[in-house]
């Protein structure tokens, strides 16, 4: 039996980090019955230890709530830009919003951007100015916020504090009251959209659906229209959060379903799941498979651990299809993995499960982005590693991706971030105030900011600046591969490609970080950068003037060994290019590019 | 394969208690306020005797007392080991025996009897020159007193050698040239100048890590090491080893050469018969030891290839290097086998040492670099 669609109520929720997303969902299915007090931890919905630290959201999750004879959907979002498709299939799922907006801290970039999707769903969409029990609470402030940044009415607005659960039934009368019920056809063939997917060592791949026309039921064979492949649903159920079966999910409904998938690579986000016996003629629109945008290597610090890592990349990206891998070697590094992600954070997020999911030490390369190669023999290529570089005299041109970034900014750290954006390239779209902060709008090249333009914007402005992109395509650029020689040897894993107005500097950096890093060896040792065969930059490592123990008798000479044994297995653990012994903190260090320009 | 029964074996004898402890120091010492010295001479002759058991009859070309601060015994009792020593073993004529004193009133007063024992070098515990260095290294004694020390040794034996501590919190080139100016003309035969070193578990450690004691940065270093070379090889006691300068302690050298060496007392390490051994540290766990009939911790017969590294790491200290011969001999691996050529080679070519038919040698620049070197070719 499924619901009827008059009672039927689908929402996510939009809300900036820390502006009490989470709370606000957990008050909502405590409030409606879903679990109990005591079963109630923190935080339900983010399951991930990662996702629980860093408060954000990785994949979709949805909880269905019984209140007052209506059954409501509760879609919560990843809340980055990373996973932006993501987002925008599982808005499409929805037919409203809540926006949760911080009484103290306002309006955010980040929630701007997933608003602004939101509104593009034609959704309707219901302010929630939360925390207004904080002593810095300024609502009527937010409110008018609202109306003037966004652009939406605050009339239906509702006061809440998801911590002591004030608000919160206003906020259940307020979906039931302003969000439309979803449309649909129950005798109409099956579509449905799947929105998400997910591995789960009991049940296999579980993935999230909406039901758009038609019912999916247990034991139906379906066919995935984008993907081509066919499947015999096992289970339907949906999430109060705790797992529950149906017989069937009817139109308007968000469940799960699981068919016995192996990969979640197998099910692509936003493909039409339609009945295989009796399909429906037109699939959803607006499907797309993710590309990664931004690349770097990830090598085992300790070269035996390559297999472990091939291994808990296979088993991450059983959970997550919106990464690649493939093998990689590097002189420097040994053997590793070039891995393409969604975005910065979506790199941070697998190179960190890595480390303490895996318990792997890895050595991160630079980031790149992925460059459009047009040759003069009038092929192309798409480059993601700058050591794939080929010879600058066949190229023709070089195209780089673009972002539009919208910043949020205190009027006081203004200047310096203006600044930082012209050093990057920018180019500057729009600068409005609201109240005491200011709105920018610039171009960026996705590769400047890719390094540390993220960790330069918060240092800058002492952690106030809110940051949101998204992509607009690719553009010619004066771009070359600058590489780096220590001891005359080429350092491959330091390559990169870069703007050749910043070249010069970013080469001085580079030599100069690589000074400090690298010890003094038993000659003196050149380090440089260089642009094809022409050096930009050069520093010199003295030659080390003494390294001796003062004081050596007979006494304990196996102490001394062991000493000298010790210093010896350190050697091994650095990377040895023309004889210079590199530690790998170089590499991180180096890589890491820190106060750069 | 073992050293011949045939060469002479060093001895080493340890006393391990002091006045006081240095902040510097990381040897086997140890302040006691009562010293039963009869128990602790008749468990040395014992350890002395159990030795002999195992080495049987070797001849002894040299005789050593460190510590701790042997010039705290009673001559009587140095005479006691010499003594013994002469009894189980065949000590050569003219066999060195040197005893490291500190350079205090009351010790000066014994070097009579410890010459009359039959000590012929001393090896005096100066450190600095300069009374507030003094006071920095813990020294309980002032320059004037060394001083007085130094002439009443010179009186009493025919060999005499002192330590220096350079390179010192604050220490510059100009007033270590100074002070190296006034050492050399003392006209000893040798002289030990150490740079100092912060070693784990010492007062200075703890100081050196908290931020409170700061040791020249490692170019000054670097040139206090150089001004060293150059001063000591103008005034005719050139290095003979890292720290040794002028006429060479054939003591010292044994270690150096890896030839065989005995150690008795507590925390002594000895070299013999390939074998290592290790004696109870703590002095009244070695006591007790002895006791019960044996002072030895560790007994561990060392393979050809750690004899070959331990031999290659003490004999690269040398300025006259390893002799190829000797160290096949002693080590019972080929030089040649025991070092990585290609790295000898690259070294050899930026002209930090020297390989030839009679052996390897570390090169004048190459001598500040010992421990990089090894770590390149070991």
């Amino acid at each position: 039996m499924t619901a009827p669609l008059d009672k039927i109520r689908n929402f996510s929720i939009i809300a900036h980090i820390d502006h009490g997303k989470s709370t606000l969902a957990d008050r909502l299915i405590q409030h409606t019955g879903g679990l109990t007090a005591r079963e109630m931890s923190e935080q339900v919905l983010d399951n991930m230890e990662i996702e629980r630290e860093r408060g954000i959201t990785i994949k979709a999750q949805t909880v269905r709530l019984d209140y007052k004879g209506h059954v409501l959907n509760l879609m919560d979002t990843p809340g980055h830009v990373d996973f932006a498709y993501e987002v925008s299939r599982s808005l499409a799922a929805c037919e409203g919003a809540l926006l949760v907006v911080d009484a103290a801290q306002g309006v955010e970039a980040q929630t701007l951007a997933n608003v602004y999707q939101s509104i593009e769903h034609d959704h309707e969409i219901i302010p929630v100015i939360n925390k207004v029990d904080l002593p810095a609470a300024e609502p009527e402030r937010v409110k008018q916020q609202i109306e003037d940044i966004i652009g939406i009415s605050t009339e239906h607005a509702v006061l809440a504090s998801a911590k002591s659960g004030l608000g919160i039934e206003a906020v259940l009368d307020a979906i039931v009251a302003l969000i439309p019920p979803p449309k649909g056809d129950a005798t109409a063939p099956l579509k449905a959209m799947l929105v998400d997917s997910w591995y789960d060592p009991y049940l296999g791949v579980v993935i999230l659906v909406r039901v758009i026309d038609g019912s999916l039921r247990k034991g139906q064979e379906i066919t995935f229209m984008a993907q081509g492949t066919k499947h015999l649903v096992d289970r339907v159920g949906c999430f109060r959060p705790k797992i529950e079966q149906l017989d069937a999910l009817g139109p308007g409904e968000i469940g799960f379903i699981t068919a016995q998938i192996k990969e979640v690579a197998q099910t692509n986000v936003g493909d039409t799941i339609t009945d295989t016996k009796k399909p429906t003629t037109t699939a959803l629109p607006g499907f797309k498979t993710v590309q990664p945008v931004v690349f770097c290597g990830l090598f085992p610090t300790d070269a035996a651990d390559f297999e472990k890592l091939r291994d808990s990349l296979g088993k991450l990206r059983l959970n997550d299809a919106s990464f690649s891998f493939e093998t990689e070697s590097s002189a420097a590094l040994g053997f590793g993995f070039r891995c393409g992600f969604l975005g910065l954070l979506h790199l941070e997020i697998i190179q960190e499960r890595l480390t303490r999911e895996y318990d792997l030490d890895l050595i991160t390369t630079a980031p790149s982005v992925v460059y459009k190669l047009l040759l003069r023999d009038g092929t192309s290529k798409e480059l993601h590693n700058p050591a794939d570089m080929p010879d600058p005299s066949t190229i023709e041109l070089i195209e780089e991706p673009w972002i539009e970034a919208t910043i949020f900014v205190p009027d006081e750290y203004l200047g310096s971030l203006l600044k930082l954006c012209q050093d990057r390239r920018g180019i500057q779209k729009n600068l409005t105030y609201v109240g005491g902060r200011a709105q920018i709008v610039y171009e960026l090249p996705l590769n400047e900011v890719v390094f540390d333009f993220y960790d330069r914007l918060k240092s800058i402005s002492r952690g106030y600046a809110s940051f949101d992109y998204h992509q607009i395509g690719h553009r010619e650029g004066d771009l070359v591969k600058m590489t780096i020689m220590v001891n005359s040897e080429v350092v491959d894993a330091l390559s990169m490609i870069v703007h050749r107005d910043a070249a010069e500097a970013r080469g001085r950096h580079m030599c100069e970080r690589m000074k400090d890093l690298i010890p003094r060896h038993l000659f003196k040792i050149p380090v440089q950068a260089a642009i094809g065969g022409k050096v930009i930059a050069r520093e010199t490592i003295a030659a080390m003037r003494k390294d001796v123990t003062a004081k050596c008798y007979g006494g304990d000479i196996s102490r001394k060994k062991k000493l000298l044994d010790k210093q010896k297995e350190g050697k091994k653990r650095m990377r040895q290019y023309g004889n210079v012994d590199i530690p790998q903190e170089a590499f991180i260090a180096a890589l890491r590019m820190g106060d750069a320009n | 394969m073992n050293a011949p029964p045939d060469e002479s074996l060093a001895l080493y004898v340890h006393w391990p208690f002091c006045v006081s402890k240095c902040p510097y120091c990381d040897f086997n010492s140890h302040v006691r306020a009562h010293i039963d010295e009869p128990a602790w001479r008749d468990a040395l002759l014992a350890d002395l005797a159990a030795e002999h058991q195992v080495t049987g009859p070797r001849r002894v070309h040299s005789i050593f007392f460190g510590g701790g601060t042997p010039s705290l015994m009673a001559p009587a009792t140095v005479g006691a080991i010499l003594s013994a020593a002469a009894r189980l073993w065949s000590v050569d004529e003219g066999c060195e025996i040197t005893l490291e004193a500190n350079p205090s009133s009351v010790e000066a007063a014994r070097f009579a009897g410890f010459a009359a024992a039959g000590v012929n070098r001393v090896s005096l515990g100066l450190q600095a020159l300069d009374d507030a260095a003094l006071k920095v290294l813990g020294r309980p004694h002032d320059v004037a007193t060394g001083l007085a020390a130094l002439d009443v040794a010179q009186a009493h034996f025919p060999r005499v050698s002192f330590d220096l501590i350079y390179d010192r919190p604050g220490h510059t080139v100009a007033a270590w040239e100074a002070e190296l100016t006034r050492a050399l003309a003392f006209g000893t035969e040798h002289l030990s100048l150490y740079q100092l070193t912060i070693e784990a578990g010492t007062r200075f450690a703890v100081e050196h890590a908290a931020g409170r004691l700061r040791t020249p940065d490692a170019e000054t270093s670097a040139d206090l090491f150089d001004l060293t070379q150059a001063m000591t090889e103008a005034a005719g006691l050139p290095a003979y080893e890292t720290s040794n300068h002028g006429l060479p302690s054939r003591h010292n050298l044994s270690y150096w050469t890896y030839a065989d060496y005995v150690g008795v007392g507590p925390g002594a390490h000895g070299r013999r018969g390939g074998v290592a051994t290790v004696r109870h540290r703590k002095p009244e766990n070695w006591l007790a030891a002895m006791a019960a009939g044996d002072g030895i911790v560790e007994t561990q017969a060392l393979p050809p290839a750690t004899r070959a590294t331990e031999a290659l790491l003490m004999g690269l200290r040398l300025t006259e290097g390893i002799d190829r011969a000797v160290f096949a001999q002693r080590t019972g691996v080929a030089l040649a086998d025991a070092v990585d050529g290609a790295a000898v080679a690259r070294l050899a070519d930026l002209g930090l040492i020297e390989d030839d038919a009679a052996g390897l040698r570390l090169t004048r620049a190459g001598r500040p670099l010992v421990n990089a070197v090894l770590r390149e070719i070991a």
